[in-house]
């Protein structure tokens, strides 16, 4: 066998080859190949949702998600960094990085989603009933959001309730008004303009949105989207999606990540070691060892092998 | 002709490192025969086909391909683009790794090869969820967990469609064809790693 | 808007061994992965044969 030193230059055999050539025709090829896949397959298009619409399709999850966000019982209420100090954020162990970096794009969803919008409606009872709430105490606030959460919960399917027992205090009128708000379409315009005034930002209403289970989540559970159905790489309809994260996804499917509170974090600590891992697999001992150990080589380059001039 | 000016160092330290038959070679070694090589340029074949489609997405707005039967065909060559793009990077990445092709100081040539893969996966990720369509809210919604929870959350924020529309057309496809660049650049100067053989025992880097 | 020969706009066919589970347009995207490094592992590619030492002159032209 010739003697090689991959690092040197080399000095032996050569063939001919055209690399202009080549990359002019993989450019043809290819090119008429994605135009051709996209003639047969298309691409999916499903139609953006908005809170109109969430109010229209579900009113009873509307009334009861907005009232969780003045009870501070929804997902983003009880959040944390970036939004707000509700919670501490995921963890693993000391590594605390979502609490480190800070509240820097500060909500508070009971504000945000609810207070503010209604006081720009021209909706009299529902700002008569958002001051009554801002002249109640934190405590009492608290009392009367429960109470008619908890009611329309039990209640299931209602949009609003009566009060017999005068526990609810504001809170029916202005999730009411909400609702009627939503319905208008002027609660998206409303959210999405009250940091600028031509907006390319949706966080607030996707925020607001994103804490529906029961349209936003179920829609997605539809479509298989979600977390612990692989949905990190697939698609709407029947198209492939990003199935490069396949193995990000693996781990939200196993215990302990799966039933973990820090998974998010856990995941993307294990993905970056991994990803280091692949970087510098050239100097992993075992690992980098496995392509001589397994011959894939011998096919690739059999041609060589059987050269006269590779046995030099 | 030795000077000290930035500008003839700056011709020392990349123009007169090649030879021109180097970098537009009419030959390769006799070695390199077999399908296995042409993975690298059907991904470079598959970027400029991502690039051209995506050019022409960029002329009428992120929102024109709901309404428009043309755009939604050049969407569509945009995202078949992609997932062949993807295809080549990986059969390319394996045979990289049965070539052990990081051998005889190779190692920066692989380096910048998964570099340019995280890049990929952060500008297709960014794609889509500039769709404006149902998938790319109900991603970013996601994904935004994912990034607070690291504490990237608090500056690169998944719901913000701007930001994301801005880093998937500017900064994100800039990173990728530079590092892209910087690892032909690598092959080309290092020439195409030779087959493994019995009596070469040299890694990563020799002497 | 969608102009396909074929129509993919409908649920989704999954696959799903334990805690695996796969989308029918996932899991042609990887076998079709697979079958292109296996063929560009064992189709002969042109002109690859007719080398040897001596060849080195005639090849340059
Ligand atoms: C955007 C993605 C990429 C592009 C456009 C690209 C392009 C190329 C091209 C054109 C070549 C030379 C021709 C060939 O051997 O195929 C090459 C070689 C190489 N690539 Fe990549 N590549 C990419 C990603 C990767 C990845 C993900 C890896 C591995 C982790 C990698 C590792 C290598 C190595 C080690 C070589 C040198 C092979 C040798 O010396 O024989 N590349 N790449």
């Amino acid at each position: 066998m010739m003697k090689v030193d991959p690092a040197k230059k080399w000095s032996g055999p050569m063939r001919p080859y055209d690399l202009v050539k080549e990359i002019v025709v993989a450019i043809v090829v290819i090119g008429l190949l994605a135009c051709g896949l996209a003639a047969l397959f298309s691409s999916p298009d499903e139609k953006a949702v908005t809170l109109k619409s969430w109010v229209t399709a579900a009113p009873a999850d509307f009334a009861q998600v907005a009232t969780g966000e003045l009870a501070g019982t929804t997902g983003s209420a009880g959040y944390g960094a970036p939004y707000n100090t509700a919670a501490k954020g995921q963890h693993f162990g000391f590594i605390k990085l979502q609490d480190w970096a800070g509240v820097r794009i500060p909500i508070n969803p009971a504000n945000s989603f609810v207070v503010e919008p209604l006081l720009i409606s021209n909706d009299a009872t529902a700002i008569a009933a958002v001051n009554t709430w801002k002249a109640a105490t934190a405590d009492q606030r608290g009392k009367w959001a429960n109470a008619y959460e908890g009611a329309l919960t039990k209640a299931g399917d209602k949009t609003t309730l009566p009060d017999p027992n005068n526990s609810f205090g504001p809170v029916p009128a202005m999730i009411d008004g909400l609702s009627m708000m939503a319905a208008s379409g002027a609660l998206d315009g409303a959210l999405l303009t009250s940091d600028s005034t031509l907006p390319t930002n949706f966080t607030k209403p996707m925020l607001f949105l994103a804490d529906s289970d029961g349209y936003f989540g179920a829609l997605a559970t539809k479509q298989h989207l979600g977390g612990d159905q692989w949905g990190v790489m697939n698609e709407t309809g029947s198209w492939p999606g990003q199935s490069w994260l396949w193995l990000f996804s693996f781990w939200y499917q196993i215990d302990p990540f799966k039933s973990s509170d820090n998974a998010d974090t856990i995941i993307m600590l294990i993905m970056a070691l991994l990803t280091l891992a692949l970087m510098f697999l050239p100097l992993l001992p075992i690992i980098r060892r496995i392509p001589y150990k397994i011959p894939v080589h011998r096919l690739i380059w059999r041609n060589w092998y059987r050269s006269p001039a590779s046995k030099q | 002709m030795s000077s000290q000016s930035w500008t003839g160092r700056a011709r020392r330290a990349t123009l007169e490192k090649f030879k021109p038959e180097d970098l537009l070679p009419e030959e390769q070694p006799a070695y390199v025969a077999s399908w296995v090589y042409v993975f690298g340029v059907a991904t470079i074949a598959a970027l400029v086909m991502l690039i051209a489609s995506g050019l022409v997405l960029t002329l009428n707005g992120p929102a024109w391909w709901h309404t428009s039967s043309v755009g939604h065909y050049v969407n569509s060559v945009h995202l078949w683009s992609v997932e062949l793009f993807f295809v080549f990077m990986v059969v390319h990445l394996w045979g990289k790794f049965w070539m052990a092709a990081w051998r005889g100081r190779r190692l920066a040539t692989w380096i910048t090869g998964v570099v340019a893969f995280m890049a990929s996966i952060m500008t297709a990720f960014t794609g889509y969820l500039i769709q404006t369509n149902f998938d790319s809210q109900w991603i970013a919604s996601e994904a935004k967990d994912g990034f607070n929870s690291m504490g990237i959350g608090a500056y690169f924020n998944a719901l913000n469609t701007g930001q994301a529309i801005l880093l998937h057309v500017s900064l994100l496809p800039l990173a990728l064809g530079g590092i892209v660049a910087w690892h032909i650049i690598l092959v080309r100067r290092k020439g195409v790693v030779p087959p493994i053989d019995n009596d070469v025992t040299i890694e990563g880097s020799s002497k | 808007m969608q102009l396909a020969l074929i129509n993919l706009n409908h649920p989704a066919h999954y696959f799903s061994f334990g805690p695996f589970a796969i989308s029918g347009g996932n899991l042609a995207i990887i076998i079709a992965m697979c079958v292109i490094f296996i063929a560009a592992l064992f189709i002969p590619f042109p002109h690859s044969n007719n080398f040897s030492q001596d060849d080195k002159k005639e090849d340059r032209k």
